[in-house]
């Protein structure tokens, strides 16, 4: 774990400033944010740029700074590496630590700094280029003017020198580092021509690598301090309910009890460890009062309601005239599909640290979203920002559970009441999974109408849903109230379809949503691309090449499909009983496609035999995680496909553990292959890109082995796994 | 009332409640923090330690049960058979955010002090109560086999 604390002398201007910007806290800490309520104030203060601040160059070594949250998707070996390309270095002896929360490390089109949207290297591969660049070209020029040589004639060269070829003479990057570091940083640094490339497209090792196999990570939960207390908390298990009452003798009887603490809408047991404080909280009989009492099936009737009546829903793509096409068509079908809510289930359940002492906080979190973190904790307790220090661990899994700021939150303020000790608070697992911001269940119903050579001529879709952007970013609402967030995969398909209509019926419901790997694109992926196989099983076609013909003026995608279906032997002969299925989705600036192979096997169940993907995310500047964040795509996918749901009673959640919400375990793994595209163009996004494909191209395996046609998720539903 | 053990080659007096989990006796009365807390009811296997050498989910343990035992975690994990599993596991680059790989890793080991060649059966048999939500099993199958092979030599 590394330290980072945002002081005056690393706020330094390059990046640019943060913009203002508005955030939205859950109230789940308490009182103190409510939607809506809170603006922060004027963005980190600003200082001269330097690359500098990335790169620091000492006689031990070299170590670059990463501005992104590690949490499994390689970040801390990915960023350095770009900039370790641009500074000639060797990449065993480069070592790694989180960037401190300074301007200087505030993407500008991101204003804020968080890990979010497969955009790490995606938005950082050119600006982290450049600063490797301006460093290498100021440790040149501090060598040229120590040798007093015409600064074109020397070099950089790996392992960190600066050479003057004509003469023999070299200088180690650390010999020059401070008199570099006081020169002017180039305005247009020279960036390396990509032929060049020594790093940029190798499978490195991932620096975190080791410390993740000998125990030695540290994760929030494995922070360890002096005089530390222990604390677990169980908020209202309805949503919106609230405590009424709490008898506290219970817990403060057992040994290791050290506070039960009373919040608005929460409690938590604080003792020497987490053992005392969870027999504490288990030995306590909370009273709830008010919140809702809204089911599932409740939901889902809103949601079809909403949907099939389509008041206030908003049109969010329109091309011709869907409605009178549809009228038009020689054959027409229509179909309801629906999602549920899931639940993120991180490996490491929610967990921060928190001390809050003489005027000040510091707090040690994982977290996806660390600017709102650091600003949320500051406008929490009424303190200056300066006032808050952040120390940032590997985090156990996020997926975008993370990327939200409840737990840490709860830590703050129970570390506020214990007088100055530092509070380790971590939830249970049974906690975690009902108190999540769970992936929105949707209700969809799409029409398709056909002309008479089997062609689609329309297509209309109108999803039901609640937003999760009107809480989790407002501001990234379309005038209108249209959350994009919502309808991505649904209006950026890429089939060539002359009319289309593309609706959205915004539903508000108490169930608390977010961001859930690859967001709306994972459910509509699989609505969209299970409809397209219905549109092609109508006009009797086959669906890869139905797929393939439609996709005009979208030569990625079609790069992707052929390669996933020549790779999957596509059209090749199964044995009885299996079927293939395909899917094709772009997400965050990546193009993914998927083969699922299914074997029906007796009893009516299938079995995932094998995925083929294919996966274009640009330049993979790191292939060797780019491949494993695809097999990790799939493999989330699958636990969602076949098993993953919430489901609701009573206003509250009611799986628990991973008895009752189970994920894939190793021996349900299919066979995966990875492939990824070649290609020179920017990097693209990886983390997020290819779950969306899985559960469709599954569903649709399934037609092809059984005929069965599943519209709604997960397959364990329909007694299929 | 206290309780002897050894934990990684070393004799240990634990003064805790009999009924403490072996997990939090580790993490926060040893501060021997590379064993996870996942799920506390033996369902995600981050917590696996070995138990005179048999991989053992420390959660459901309590202290009282191993008494006068030995109890090797990750961090202890010296044989020249976690060894091969940990240069596997580099080698295949098999973690990704990290939690839940120490319970991997000693599952893996105790799997090879048992079955110097594993099928792809006897992996999933040992390896399917090790939860990963990243979904590494593939490379954990990669890094398994080649352990396997680096010991037989």
């Amino acid at each position: 774990m590394t330290s980072t604390t945002h002081s005056r002398r690393d706020t330094l201007r390059g990046f640019a400033a943060a913009a203002g910007f508005l955030i939205l806290g859950a109230n789940r800490a308490g009182a103190v944010l409510l939607p809506g309520s809170y603006v922060p104030r004027a963005p980190f203060e600003d200082g001269a740029f330097s690359p500098f601040a990335w790169v620091e160059i000492g006689p031990g070594g070299v170590l670059i700074r990463y501005a992104a949250a590690e949490m499994g998707q390689g970040v801390s070996t990915a960023l350095p590496q770009i900039l370790a390309e641009e500074l000639e270095l060797e990449w065993e002896s480069v070592r790694v630590a989180p960037a401190p929360l300074g301007a200087a490390f505030i993407h500008p089109r991101l204003r804020e700094r968080d890990s979010a949207g497969s955009r790490s290297v995606r938005f950082n591969y050119e600006p982290l280029r450049r600063v490797g660049a301006a460093a290498r070209q100021m440790l040149v020029q501090a060598a040229a003017e120590r040798w007093d040589l015409p600064v074109e004639t020397c070099a950089a060269e790996a392992p960190g020198r600066v050479v003057h070829p004509a003469s023999g003479r070299s200088l180690s990057y650390a010999d020059l580092a401070d008199a570099a570091a006081r020169l002017t940083p180039p305005r247009e640094p020279r960036l390396k021509d990509p032929a060049r490339f020594r790093l940029i497209g190798r499978s490195l090792r991932r620096k975190d690598v080791p410390a993740k196999v000998d125990g030695s990570a540290v994760f929030a939960s494995d922070v360890r301090l002096p005089g530390l207390l222990t604390a677990t908390s169980m908020q209202c298990p309805r949503f919106g309910g609230r405590l009424a009452a709490l008898d506290e003798a219970p817990a403060r009887a057992i040994p290791g009890v050290r506070a039960v603490l009373r919040f608005d809408t929460w409690f938590a047991v604080v003792a020497d460890g987490f053992w005392p404080a969870k027999r504490g909280l288990d030995a306590l009989t909370p009273r709830w009062e008010g919140g809702s009492d809204i089911d599932s099936a409740a939901i889902s009737a809103k949601l079809a309601a909403a949907g099939g009546s389509g008041e206030a829903t908003l049109e969010t793509r329109r091309l011709g005239d869907a409605a009178a096409a549809l009228a038009g068509s020689e054959r027409r079908i229509e179909a309801v599909y629906e999602v549920p809510y899931l639940a993120h289930a991180t490996m490491e359940p929610m967990s921060a640290v928190a001390r809050v002492a003489a005027g000040g906080c510091e707090i040690w979190v994982g977290t996806q979203r660390q600017s709102v973190a650091h600003d949320y904790v500051a406008t929490l307790l009424g303190i200056p920002r300066d006032r808050v220090t952040l120390h940032e661990t590997y985090l156990g899994g996020g997926f975008g559970r993370r990327f939200e700021v409840d737990y840490l939150g709860q830590a703050v303020l129970i570390a506020q009441r214990m007088e100055g000790r530092p509070v380790k608070l971590i939830w249970t697992r049974e906690e975690d999974t009902r108190q999540g911001f769970y992936r929105p269940a949707t209700w969809n119903r799409l029409e398709g109408g056909l002309d008479t050579a089997g062609r689609p001529v329309a297509w209309t879709h109108r999803i039901a849903a609640q937003s999760l952007l009107q809480r989790i970013r407002p501001y990234a609402l379309r005038p209108n109230g249209l959350d994009v967030a919502a309808v991505e995969g649904a209006v950026n398909h890429p089939y060539a379809i002359p009319n289309q209509r593309v609706e959205w019926s915004r539903v508000d419901l108490p169930v608390p949503v977010g961001a859930w790997r690859s967001v709306g694109s994972s459910q509509n992926a699989f609505v969209t691309e299970c409809f397209i196989d219905e549109l092609a099983q109508l006009a009797g076609a086959d669906p890869y090449r139905y797929r393939r013909d439609l996709m005009t003026g979208h030569p990625r995608h079609r790069a992707v499909l052929d390669l996933a279906a020549e790779r999957a032997g596509w059209g090749t002969p199964l044995p009885a009983g299996h079927g293939r299925g395909v899917a094709a989705a772009e997400c965050f600036g990546g193009w993914c496609a998927q083969v699922a192979e299914v074997e029906a096997v007796p009893g009516g169940r299938i079995r995932v035999r094998r995925m083929v993907a294919v996966l274009d995310c640009g330049l993979a500047v790191n292939p060797s995680i780019v491949e494993a964040q695809v097999e990790s795509a799939i493999v989330f996918g699958l636990s969602a496909a076949l098993f993953g749901q919430i489901t609701v009673a009573g206003g509250a959640v009611q799986q628990t553990n991973f008895d009752d919400h189970p994920i894939l375990r190793i021996d349900e793994m299919p066979r995966i292959e990875v492939h990824i595209l070649p290609s020179h163009e920017a990097p693209g996004g990886v983390g997020e890109i290819a779950t969306p494909q899985v559960a469709p191209a599954v569903a649709n395996a399934i037609f092809a082995a059984t005929g069965r046609r599943i519209r709604s998720l997960p397959l364990a539903l329909h007694g299929v796994v | 009332m206290t309780i002897d053990l050894t934990i990684n080659g070393e004799a240990r007096r634990l003064d805790l409640d009999p009924a403490t989990p072996l997990l939090w006796a580790l993490r926060d009365g040893l501060g021997l923090t590379g064993t996870k807390y996942g799920c506390g009811i033996a369902q995600c296997g981050a917590c696996t330690v070995h138990v005179d050498g048999e991989a053992t989910r420390s959660c459901i343990t309590p202290i009282e049960a191993v008494a006068g035992r030995r109890v090797v975690t990750v961090e202890g994990l010296s044989s020249a058979r976690g060894r091969a599993v940990q240069r596997a596991w580099i080698e295949a680059q098999v973690p990704q955010c990290g939690y839940c790989q120490s319970g991997q890793v000693m599952a893996a080991a105790a799997l090879l002090a048992g079955n110097a060649d594993p099928s792809d059966a006897d992996i999933d048999a040992a390896m399917s109560g090790i939860l990963c939500r990243c979904g590494t099993y593939g490379r954990i199958r990669t890094a398994i086999r080649a352990a396997a092979q680096a010991l037989r030599g």
